[in-house]
Order: structure tokens, then sequence, then C-alpha cells
């Protein structure tokens, strides 16, 4: 089981969502976060005083996956947030020992779903 | 013994007050000059406050587009509410009054007293001149700032300057001439007491052309052109912007006499509520059977609605044809907002064009319709004076209608050509408070839009 965890910028997400749900992943979380990458930032002004803001808004998305869907998510992930602009994000992959269903307490390969 | 020297001080002070009545002619004369004198004081007081009233639905309408569009743009949305007064004052006092009220060329327009050059304020009549010019240039304001909140979110704060110049000193004062300032539409009889087609309908067409020249907001229309849509990202400053702009109303309707001596203040007050609440009402209930629930936002558009539509006969019409106009006008603008956003495709974040455009053409086609010669000297179509009045009010909006039209196309197309109208991409989807301004206005906190 793997957690794919992808930075996107914000207005991509409606896109990714898209993609996600084609290719039959509906289960996520989303999160607002602010970063930077190799994206550069922009100038403010407040009375007179210049600041250099390079943390920029960006989107979270975490989804845990069983194996034969991982290709597939990643796959989504990059046709929905892909501009080939600095700045379309990341994704990563993490090693998940496991997941448990609340409800039900079910384990593993079931709870994911 | 006393009574008789009783009934002699008696007779005596009854003859000396009848003397002092039959010789005392000048302090009689000089009442007389008083009571003028302070019957014009009441008026100028009475128009002064209103012009203050009025000046505050300024704030009003910051509000109402703040509340209805999102943070990222809340500073663009001040600046361009501050600024559209601050160039309507100078553009209305140095062009636009002269053009509104100076001596009538051909029906038109006028041409004098540029700057109130001509303007005494030693005299009475130069000092109700200068609280007329105060009344007048809000009345100006309110037009310019109606086209703010639908094109709002995307448009370069400099192009939004340069209409701001054209629509207070030209486009505005020639129909205000043409209604209230001796033009051929007062002429032909037209009735639009405190300006449903004057100032709100101006507003509106403008509204109309920028918003449609601009485009949608991003993410507005999906691929398919189905609408998606953009919540506003802060209710209770767009409900605290209607409560204020309700309250203005009453300066804006009520002030439009003139004259606090005038009887009619208090029936105007009276019309202009109930059509207010009347419209939120209704838009209330109409929105609740079409979608399910009470929606706050069409319900605070009602109330709009129905300020607007009532204006135009807020002196003509009882109070329960006040009523009728607002509820229709409530029915009015739900459908309208719907019509312009699903079918048309226009994007307009707060409804501006529904609640001014159509609501005030509505308005002022009503007065043909529900003038009483009891209330205003004229009466409408129910009230036995025939089609007469209704066709010219329709005159008058269309005309209204096709040199806004017009004309507010012609500067945004110039706009558009030497500055440029709408902001880039990325600009739009950072916000324009970092884009134009260059800060944030909720700095401190994560602003996050996810749609």
């Amino acid at each position: 089981m793997k957690l794919v965890i992808a930075m996107i910028q914000p207005d991509k997400l409606p896109d990714v969502k898209a993609e996600l749900f084609k290719s039959e992943i509906h289960k996520m979380t989303v999160t607002n976060a602010i970063g930077c990458g190799q994206q550069m930032g922009y100038t403010e002004v407040y009375r007179g005083v210049q600041e250099e803001v390079n943390l920029i808004k960006k989107v979270r998305i975490e989804i845990a996956v069983t194996e034969p869907y991982l290709e597939k998510t990643i796959d989504a992930i990059i046709k929905g947030a892909k501009t080939g602009n600095i700045g379309d994000g990341k994704i990563f992959v993490l090693e998940l020992s496991d997941c448990i269903r609340i409800r039900t307490g079910e384990k593993g390969r079931d709870a994911i779903g | 013994m006393i009574r008789p020297i009783i009934k002699i001080i008696s007779v005596t002070i009854f003859i000396l007050s009848c003397c002092s009545l039959l010789f005392a002619s000048d302090p009689l004369a000089n009442n007389a000059g008083l009571i003028a004198a302070n019957s014009r004081a009441i008026d100028l007081v009475w128009m002064l406050l209103a012009a203050f009233l009025v000046f505050l639905m300024q704030a009003g309408f910051a509000m109402v587009e703040t509340g209805f569009t999102r943070a990222k743009n809340a500073v663009n949305i001040m600046m361009k509410n501050l600024m559209d007064f601050s160039i309507g004052t100078l553009g209305y006092f140095a062009i636009g009054f002269a053009l509104m009220f100076g001596a009538d060329k051909l029906g038109l327009f006028g041409f004098s007293d540029f700057f109130l050059r001509a303007v005494d304020p030693n005299t009475v009549d130069g000092s109700w001149q200068l609280g007329f010019l105060l009344f007048q240039t809000v009345f100006a304001a309110t037009a310019a700032t109606i086209v703010s909140g639908a094109m709002a979110e995307r448009t370069q704060f400099k192009s939004y300057l340069f209409y701001s110049i054209f629509i207070t000193a030209l486009i505005y004062p020639i129909v205000g001439h043409w209604i209230w300032g001796g033009g051929w539409l007062s002429k032909i009889g037209m009735i639009d007491f405190a300006g449903s087609t004057v100032v709100h309908s101006v507003g509106g067409w403008a509204a109309l052309v920028g918003a449609s020249l601009l485009g949608a907001r991003i993410g507005k229309y999906d691929k398919r052109g189905a609408s998606k849509p953009i919540p506003g990202h802060n209710i209770p400053l767009a409900s605290l912007g209607v409560f204020i702009l309700w309250f203005g109303w009453f300066g804006f309707n009520a002030g439009s006499t003139t004259a606090g001596t005038s009887l009619s203040i208090a029936a105007i007050a009276v019309t202009t509520n109930l059509a207010a609440a009347a419209g939120a009402l209704v838009s209330m209930f109409v929105v609740w059977k079409q979608f399910g629930k009470p929606d706050v936002s069409m319900a605070l558009n009602g109330a709009l609605a129905g300020l607007v539509a009532i204006t135009a006969g807020c002196a003509n019409v009882s109070p329960l044809s006040a009523i009728i106009i607002g509820g229709i006008a409530g029915i009015f603008v739900v459908f309208s907002i719907e019509f312009i956003d699903k079918i048309l495709k226009i994007d307009d974040p707060v409804g501006a064009i529904s609640v001014h455009g159509v609501c005030g053409a509505f308005g002022t086609l009503a007065v043909g319709v529900f003038a009483e010669a009891k209330y205003g000297g004229v009466d409408g179509l129910l009230s036995g004076g025939g089609l007469s009045l209704l066709k010219t009010q329709f005159i008058g909006v269309f005309s209204v209608l096709l040199w806004v039209v017009a004309t507010s196309f012609i500067v945004f197309f110039l706009a558009n050509k030497f500055i440029g109208l709408r902001v880039s991409r990325e600009e739009e989807l950072r916000g324009l408070d970092i884009g134009e301004h260059g800060m944030e206005s909720y700095s401190g906190f994560q602003i996050f839009s996810n749609h």
C-alpha cells in the first residue's frame, strides 16, 4: 500500500479531481498549503515598505492506494495538473504500513477500498 | 366698584391690540421674509442631509461588492469604490454638473457654469446651488459605482479609472439633463423622480456592456458552458452593505424633493421602505420555491431591486402600489440574474445588471401604470390616465438604454485598445490585490479559493 502526496497549483484542483474521477479514484484528502519550489515569489508593498513573498499558495492532495492503482493515480494527477510551466508541482510516494477503516475495523487492502 | 374697572382695563387692552395690529405692518412684512428665509434654510438642510445619506451608499456598495466576491480581490474593490467616488466628485464638479444643469442646448445637454464659476457662496441662491451640487454629485457617483460590481475580479484598475471619468463627466450628465435638467425627456413629461433610469439604469446598462466586453471570470463557466458558482467570501459584509444602502435610500428618494418643507417627504420614505421590504420577501419566496432554501444573497438583491424599482415613482404612487412594484421587482431580479448568468452567459458577480438595469427600467415603466394624481399630480394607466404616460416612460427608458450602451461601448473599447480592459490569467488567479495593488486585504489570514 502506498500513500500518494501531490502538491499542485490551486487552480488545477478541479482538473485533477476530474481526471482522478475518470480513473475511478474517488477517495482523497485535500488541504491548503503554502510552499515554494523553483517558482519565484512576488513583491508586496505596504505603505511604502517592500516585502518579498516567496511562500506561494498550493493545494496538497493525499490519496492512499493499493499497488494496482498507483500508476493510474499518478498518471491522472499529472494529466490534470501539468501546464509545462515552472510551478506545476510534485508528487511524493510514501510506503503505507497500514490502513484501518474506523467504522468497521477493516484493515489493510480491504480498508483502502 | 371693581367690576367696571376690570371692564375698562380689558376693553382698553383690546383696543390697543387692535391698534397695534392696524399700525404694525412692518413686523408682518418682516415675518413673511423671515418665514421665507427659514423655509429656504429647512429645504437646504434637508437636501444636504439627504446628500450625506446618499454619500454613505458608497460604503454600502463597497460592502455589497466585497461580500459577494472573493477575498483575494477585496483591496481592489475598495480602491475602485473609493476612486470612482473621488473621480466622480471632481469630474462632476468640473464638467458634469454644467452639462446636466447648465443652460439648455437643443434639449440635449446643458452648457454653462463649468466649475460652478458663476456661483456666489455669499448669497442664499449661491449657497443653495452649492448644496444642490453636492446632492447631485452623490447621485452621479452612485451611477458610477454600480459598474464596479459587475466588472469585479478581472478588470484592470487603470481601465476602471479611465471609465469612471467618462461616466460621471459625460454619460450620466447627458441623461440627467434629458430628464432632470430641462431636456427633451422632461419636456415630453417623463417621470423619474429620484432616478431609476437616470442613475440606476445608466449604471446597469454600462455594467452590462462592461461585463460583456470583459468576459467571464476564470472558472465561472466550465468547458461545456455550464455556470459554476463562485461564492462571495463575506455574507455578513454583503448584508451590512444592503442595510447601509437601504438606509441611504431614504435620502436618495425622499431627499429628491430637495425641499424639507415639502409635504411629500414622509409619503416618499414610506413608499421606499415598503418597496424594499416587498422586494426582499418576494425574492426570498421565489428562490425558496425554486431552489429549496431561502437564499440570503438573493433576498438581499431583492431588497435592492425593490428600492431601485420604486425610485422612479416614489412620489407618484400609493403605498399599496409601492408594495406591488417592489414585489414584482423581487420576482424580476431573480429570473433576470438567472437569465443573464445561464442564458446570456455574462458573468455579473453581484447581480448589478439585473438589480439596477433591469429593475431600473421596470420601475420607470411601472410609473406609467401605477401613477396616481393624488400623489404626484399625474395619472397612470390604472388610474384612468390612459397609455400616454406609459408611452412616454417607454421612450425614456429606451433612449437612455441606447445612449448608455453606445457611449459605454466606445469608452470600454478605447480602454481595451489603449490600456487593456482585463488582467492577465496569472494575476486573476493570484488575486487583483497582489497584482494591481501589491498588498493583501487579510494579511495574516491564509485565504484560499478552491474553485
